[in-house]
């Protein structure tokens, strides 16, 4: 049987020498799974000026940064990026290896966890255990990876919360040198375009979250009037999105954002396990469904039965009512 | 100046119209009785291969590895336009992850030799991985481009795609042979050619010959296969031993991710509060939220 070290890896996604909000959050869950295994939490920082960076990961429990820093490396490409990946984990062998990602191998998980299992008549010890939906939603898989030394997985944006310490842990910093190859030439960036300015969910305090049942766009247009007036943001469903009442950026679920808002409202949604992933954490949720047995109220605080072409103009009235 | 392109396809379960006999009583998935389809993302990326195709000419292959039936697909994109496809197939493929997937599709396409291009979807719908792609490009030591939106340029070194980053794209620069793949919005795939489906409807792997011949002691396998091969309509057909894989790297064996545990989703009783349809009842929640502290 495998033999691993005790060590959990997280790779510090970034952009301008910023690190992504998910790579923090991974940070966060890392150093709990690490502490379940009496083990150390490291980062790996590629980029270029990345040295603040690199302490910035001291703040969230890494004890070690693994640092590669080269002006070929300011921006993400995957030729060098996975040369340095494979090289580094084929020395070092982490027991985990934890990467942000809008899908991936065991991708999308929805809960990590660290646990003895029996499988196939063996016993292994502190195995990460991948927690996801599968399949159209019926299941929840629970994935692992018994036999190889490094167990990696992928987690999306918002699904494990940032938690940074109050005392940063001591940590230190290892510069690793980069050298380049014509191979890592081989794709070459020409221009980049972004725009920053993209909606944030994850920070919005009132979510009005429509579905499929809505019908049409006509009718998903009521609900960026109930947003308006509550002071929220308007989201959907995945099916939403496919019918183009909604953007893709605002798709809240197991492949969209995970979001925990002080007031989730979810209309003509039905409550597919990949959207409650993504929102079953919310302080107060009020379902609107004309389908009583609609699984979305199994996870509401609040559920009323009814059409949402009439309730939701309703509830813009009493609530402008209530502010008189 | 011409290129050849190969196309990776799947043909997925459709898990938008999963209803409630497909599961069974032990909480897993009944595969046969889902419906199957054409993944989406791969339409695109056949689409993406055939105007390559129809710029600067060349031929189009497609390959899927699947069970039989995933002979569907294939022929669908020989209605669309593919030269050729190939269905690679073994009971050994079983229960692949992306890993072992990646592996069969990668020493295949090793086995049929020149290529420029490799086309395939983003993801499959039914596990929305998005890994085997990149895998397979690893695998045969060439670059890749993920997400992308549209060809920019091409000539006979290198490629230019416009690729969808977070908040916005990027141009990159790739010099071939190269993977790329494609997203759902970056192509609208052509329609079926009347005359093609016409041609090819028939087409039929060898699996599904050896299944005409079981029933029928008046054929024969080789007999058949030589005629579906001169008339053009015999998809290619490649199993483990044609392609000398390593049993081990392939189906269960070469997976290292194992599902430990499936669980049917059991909903809570569900203790929320009911609220009625009507103005007092709105009064009444709005009136709980308040005291909440959840506006302002
Ligand atoms: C790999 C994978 C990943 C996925 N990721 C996501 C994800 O991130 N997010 C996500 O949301 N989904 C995701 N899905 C899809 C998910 O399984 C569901 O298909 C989807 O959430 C359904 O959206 P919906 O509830 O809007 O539509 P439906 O399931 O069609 O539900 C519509 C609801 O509206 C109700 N309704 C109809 N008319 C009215 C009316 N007049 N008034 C009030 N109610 C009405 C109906 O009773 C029904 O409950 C994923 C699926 C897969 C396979």
């Amino acid at each position: 049987m495998i033999q691993r070290n005790k060590e959990v890896w997280i790779f510090i996604e970034q952009r301008n020498g910023k690190a992504a909000d998910v790579s923090l959050e991974l940070l966060s869950k890392g150093r709990k799974l690490a502490a379940e295994i009496n083990g150390t939490l490291k980062s790996v920082v590629i980029g270029h000026n990345v040295s603040d960076l690199a302490k910035e990961t001291f703040r969230f429990g890494a004890q070690e940064a693994l640092v590669f820093d080269h002006p070929a490396l300011e921006h993400y490409r995957t030729m060098p990026y996975s040369k340095i990946l494979n090289t580094l984990v084929d020395e070092h062998k982490p027991a985990i290896f934890l990467f942000g990602a809008k899908s991936g191998l065991t991708a999308d998980c929805t809960d990590l966890q660290i646990s003895d299992v029996k499988y196939l008549r063996n016993e292994y010890k502190d195995l990460l255990l991948q927690i996801r939906p599968a399949f159209g939603g019926n299941i929840i898989a629970t994935i692992i990876a018994p036999d190889v030394a490094t167990q990696m997985a992928t987690v999306r944006e918002g699904v494990m919360r940032l938690e940074p310490l109050d005392v940063p842990a001591e940590g230190k910093i290892t510069n690793i040198p980069f050298e380049l190859t014509p191979f890592d030439e081989i794709v070459t960036i020409i221009e980049q375009h972004r725009e920053e300015n993209k909606v944030n969910l994850k920070a919005a305090p009132i979510i009005v979250s429509g579905g499929y049942g809505l019908g049409s766009k006509e009718n998903f247009m009521h609900l960026h009037e109930l947003a308006a007036v509550l002071g929220g943001e308007v989201a959907g469903s995945r099916a939403a999105v496919d019918a183009g009442f909604i953007t893709s950026d605002r798709q809240v679920g197991q492949t969209g954002v995970t979001v925990r808002p002080k007031l989730y409202i979810a209309v003509g949604i039905s409550g597919a396990i990949q959207h409650r992933a993504g929102m079953h954490e919310s302080n107060k949720i009020i379902a609107i469904n004309n389908d009583p047995e609609a699984p979305i109220f199994s996870v509401a605080h609040y559920g009323i039965v009814g059409d949402a072409a009439q309730i939701v103009p309703m509830f813009i009235n009493v609530f402008k009512q209530k502010l008189r | 100046m011409s290129f050849n392109s190969i196309v990776l396809v799947k043909q997925v379960p459709d898990t938008a119209n999963i209803s409630g006999q497909v599961m069974k009583d032990d909480g897993t998935v009944n595969r046969a009785l889902l419906p199957a389809i054409f993944n989406h993302e791969d339409r695109i990326a056949l689409e993406f291969a055939l105007q390559v195709r129809d710029n600067y000419g060349g031929t189009v292959t497609v390959i899927t590895m699947g069970p039989p039936r995933a002979s569907d697909v294939l022929r669908e994109c020989l209605f669309m336009g593919a030269d050729e496809a190939y269905l690679i197939s073994d009971r050994k493929f079983a229960g692949a992850d992306t890993l072992a997937t990646s592996y069969v599709l990668s020493e295949a396409i090793k086995k049929m030799g020149n290529f420029d291009i490799i086309f395939g979807g983003r993801q499959a719908i039914d596990g929305d991985t998005a890994q085997v792609g990149p895998q397979t490009a690893e695998k045969l030591n060439i670059p890749q481009v993920t997400y992308a939106m549209s060809i920019e340029g091409l000539n006979k070194d290198s490629i230019t795609i416009k690729r969808k980053i977070e908040g916005g794209y990027e141009v990159l620069q790739a010099k071939l042979p190269v993977l790329v793949t494609v997203l759902k919005d970056a192509a609208f795939p052509r329609p079926f050619k009347a005359k093609r489906v016409m041609a090819y409807k028939n087409a039929k792997t060898l699996l599904e010959l050896e299944k005409l011949v079981e029933g029928n002691s008046l054929l024969y396998i080789d007999q058949l296969k030589d005629e579906y091969i001169q008339k053009h309509i015999y998809i290619k057909t490649l199993t483990m031993d044609d392609l000398q894989l390593e049993v081990e790297r392939c189906g269960v064996a070469g997976s290292p991710t194992k599902v430990h545990k499936v669980e049917s989703v059991v909903l809570g009783a569900g203790t929320h509060e009911m609220i009625e349809p009507n103005k007092d009842g709105l009064n009444l929640l709005i009136d709980k939220l308040m005291e909440d502290h959840i506006f302002g």
